[in-house]
């Protein structure tokens, strides 16, 4: 199952990246699959991912809870808690 | 009714001018907030950010009288003293007025997908979001709840 993933400020910075189409098993179709398959790849991205205090997530932009299911085609994007106003 | 993000400034006269014609306005508060201290970059999600400043406005218009409204967010590169944020409230009293404008302007802070990067001298540094922003916004959360409680 594909999504696009999107990142967002320090973790875009991080990671060397902001969006890409990420190929998630169908056995981690979920917000903290997806943050777990992520991980896997290891280096900034396991240490990145790791703190989920300071990473927010939104699905097809709303804010999202880690247990949130994830479906083909959905945007999910990582972020830091926001420091707008 | 207006919410934009943008890059460009705004003047703060003009957006006034824009939501108070309606005959029962009585009232029109306003905050403006801007840089201070070091420039910065405002990074936020489009689409995205629209989006969570419209529920937040909906959410005040649940609980105060909102004849009109402006909200404007700024992105990009902004030097010290320029102007980040502006939101005005046109009702027909000022208590709603008042309450409506700080209510959005702490769900902002909390809700609305911007990040600040400050340029400063010895190097760039992202901002930490702020713990008093949080209960700032508690706060509201709390009321609401109390007055639910009384409210039979």
């Amino acid at each position: 199952m594909k999504v696009k993933v999107l990142f967002f400020a320090n973790l875009r910075e991080r990671l060397g990246t902001g969006v890409e189409l990420v190929d998630v098993p169908d056995s981690a179709s979920t917000v903290a699959g997806l943050r777990l398959h992520l991980m896997q790849r290891g280096g900034a991205w396991s240490e990145v991912l790791a703190d989920m205090k300071v990473v927010r997530v939104a699905v097809n932009q709303d804010m999202a809870a880690a247990s949130a299911p994830l479906n083909p085609g959905d945007e999910v994007a990582f972020f830091p808690p926001v420091t707008g106003g | 009714m207006k919410i934009s993000v943008q890059q460009e400034d705004f003047d703060l006269g003009l957006e006034v001018l824009d939501i108070q014609e309606d005959n029962r306005v009585g009232a029109v508060a306003s905050f403006v907030g801007q840089v201070r201290d070091v420039p910065m970059t405002l990074e936020h999600y489009p689409g995205m950010t629209e989006n969570a400043i419209k529920k937040i406005v909906e959410e005040a218009r649940s609980q105060w009288q909102i004849l009109d409204y402006t909200v404007i967010h700024r992105y990009g590169e902004l030097r010290v003293n320029e102007q980040i944020v502006l939101v005005a409230i046109a009702s027909s009293h000022r208590a709603d007025a008042f309450a409506a404008c700080q209510f959005i302007m702490d769900f902002l802070k909390t809700q609305a997908p911007f990040w600040k990067k400050e340029h400063h001298p010895d190097g760039d540094r992202w901002v930490n979001a702020l713990e008093a922003d949080d209960r700032a916004a508690e706060r509201w959360r709390q009321l609401k709840q109390q007055q639910r409680l009384i409210k039979p």
